[in-house]
């Protein structure tokens, strides 16, 4: 991998050390701009890694405009959004909102997971509701690792195909 | 500040339950919508135990953006905690009015990098108890720089220490002993906790509290706690101080008797170590926000766990496996830095003299890593530049994968409700435990 310049929105992959890709999808993994939780990143890491997949881990509370940026600058194939604090449903809607927004990322897949509501799963709706948005996938709490297995062919049968 | 003068300051109402022999509880309890709150605030007084109360601030809050707290208020959307910002003083004070009394004091709980209009907010209601640090509500919770967080916490503290001298003594507790909840190696949680309060009171803060949350080996807990209150003794004798147990901050068992046995372990944990105040923490919480009614079962549990505890016989010293040394070397490498605790903070982490293993964040160094042993004692597997080679027993060279890591924030959760199997299990069950480990954290 090519030296990357430092600043803000250079993460160091700190905590979990890159590892070289076999051919996978390159991945951003990030979480909502309120979502202060770790370990829901750590795991998406660690098991998107050992299928094979780069992945970027832009850590806890990114806002938005840092993942529009992120996903401008490195054009990743895919773009996972991992939330589990309850505000999943508005901050996931506008995180949506502003990269669709964006031309050059229309088309870029991006899924979402997680506990979306502060009630539990809620079912068709908030799944609905995210879709409408412009996710092209929902995982509400409970998916499991076959949902990560399934995005090679979630992106191969994405919009930019 | 007419509440305020009512009210004994947060660290005397703890001391004097701890000298008569209780066991203060606290729960986790935040709602956006104020009469919820008062009534949770009424609920936790009421409760069959010695308690305080808390609001826990939501997530908008949290981040500085209260302009989105507002927003969602006032359309009736609701928030994972009380918007203490957000909504105007009165309702505040209407809240807390008949609520708080000399001997139930209120603590903001938030888990803020940027507390100041927080504190401007809490001291503007007559509240005076807090919680955090430059550290542990900087690195876990935000992508804001340590730097910049520290100059926060800094002038936080000096707004907060202006209240001594009118008649309540300010309180703030570190959130230092908890670190990413999980993972973490006890020498490192001791360190940052007794590093942060000694940053409260460089600024003015006198009475503080050290955090520790349980972990994953009871046993090394007691350890990790003793060597807190060793620590804490040599680093501030002269300190209004206590320590704060926390309940189990990771995946939380499933079964409702695997959820009591491990709450009732964290009861029992305060109760042999010597910590005056125990976190509560709902079996509900893993999954959702809980209930007024689910938040005044845990305490009550707690309470009469740690009452049998009491009447149990003491248990002897527990070995000495190099917790405090390594608490010690870290403090001291830290304290050696700067003068001003702050700068030195800073300068340790740049260095690496402190690394949070699993820390997303870019002003951590990132090279340390832990790992679980069979019976549940957490490890060093890497431990980067910090100053600790030297106290450390051999580190392993388990190399964690996505499976091992599961396993490890599972590993309590296995193992009570393991102890609990007997129980049908309730509905909880039915949801798998899928990607998301961890509690809900607002």
């Amino acid at each position: 991998m090519a030296a990357e310049p430092a600043g803000v929105l250079q993460p160091r992959p700190t905590a979990l050390l890159p590892r070289p890709g076999s051919g996978g999808l390159s991945i951003v993994v990030t979480t909502v701009v309120s979502d202060s939780h770790t370990w829901n990143l750590v795991f998406l890491q660690l098991a998107l890694e050992e299928l094979g997949h780069q992945v970027r881990n832009l850590g806890p509370c990114v806002p938005a405009d840092e993942v529009v940026t992120e996903c401008l600058r490195s054009r990743p194939d895919l773009l996972v959004v991992s939330t589990v604090n309850g505000h999943g449903m508005r901050d996931g809607t506008l995180l949506i909102g502003q990269l669709r927004q964006r031309a050059e990322l229309a088309e870029l897949p991006v899924v979402i997971g997680g506990k979306l509501g502060i009630t539990g799963p809620a079912g068709l709706d908030n799944s609905a509701q995210l879709r409408l948005a412009g996710y092209d996938a929902v995982y509400e709490d409970g998916a499991d690792t076959a949902a990560l297995r399934s995005l090679p062919a979630l992106v191969r049968a994405g919009r930019r195909l | 500040m007419t509440v305020a003068a009512a009210t004994l300051s947060f660290g005397d109402v703890v001391a004097r339950a701890h000298q008569a022999g209780r066991l203060v509880v606290q729960p986790r309890m935040g709602m956006s919508n104020p009469q919820t709150m008062r009534k949770g605030l009424l609920a936790t007084r009421s409760a069959a135990a010695t308690t305080v109360g808390t609001i826990t601030l939501d997530s908008y809050t949290r981040i500085g953006a209260s302009a989105e707290a507002a927003e969602a208020v006032a359309l009736g959307m609701e928030l994972n905690g009380y918007p203490l910002v957000a909504h105007d003083l009165a309702t505040t004070t209407g809240v807390l009015a008949g609520v708080m009394s000399p001997d139930f004091p209120v603590q903001i709980r938030h888990g803020s990098p940027c507390p100041e209009p927080i504190v401007a907010a809490l001291m503007a209601a007559g509240l005076h108890a807090t919680e955090g640090g430059p550290v542990s509500y900087c690195l876990p919770y935000s992508r804001m720089p340590l730097v910049t967080a520290t100059a926060n916490w800094a002038r936080s503290c000096d707004l907060l220490a202006c209240l001594s001298g009118t008649g309540v003594e300010p309180h703030l507790e570190s959130f230092g002993g908890c670190m990413l909840g999980q993972l973490c190696p006890p020498g490192l949680l001791v360190a940052l906790s007794v590093l942060e309060c000694l940053f409260f009171r460089q600024h003015g803060v006198h009475s503080v509290s050290l955090s520790y949350a349980q972990q994953t080996n009871a046993e090394q807990d007691r350890e990790a706690v003793l060597a807190l209150h060793r620590l804490a003794a040599e680093l501030m004798p002269d300190a209004d101080s206590h320590i704060v147990l926390y309940a189990y901050m990771g995946v939380y068992p499933r079964t409702p008797a695997g959820a009591d046995g491990l709450l009732a372990e964290a009861a029992r944990l305060a109760v042999r170590t010597g910590a005056a105040r125990l976190i509560v923490k709902t079996a509900a919480e893993a999954h959702r926000i809980p209930s007024i009614a689910e938040n005044v079962s845990a305490l009550e549990a707690a309470a009469t766990a740690a009452a049998e505890e009491r009447l149990a016989e003491a248990p002897g010293k527990p070995g000495d496996t190099g917790i405090y040394a390594e608490a010690h070397a870290l403090v001291e490498a830290v304290l050696n830095l700067d003068a001003d605790i702050g700068q030195a903070l800073v300068k340790a982490f740049r260095r690496g003299y402190l690394d949070v293993p699993y820390c997303l964040h870019p002003d951590n160094a990132g090279r340390s890593r832990s790992y679980l042993d069979s019976s549940g004692w957490l490890h060093w597997s890497r431990i980067g530049s910090m100053p600790i080679a030297e106290t450390l027993r051999p580190p392993g060279s388990t190399e964690l994968t996505a499976a091992g890591l599961l396993a490890a924030l599972s590993f309590v959760e296995r193992k009570f409700d393991e102890a609990g199997r007997l129980e049908l299990p309730t509905s909880r069950a039915l949801s798998a435990p899928g990607p998301n480990p961890g509690e809900l954290r607002r």
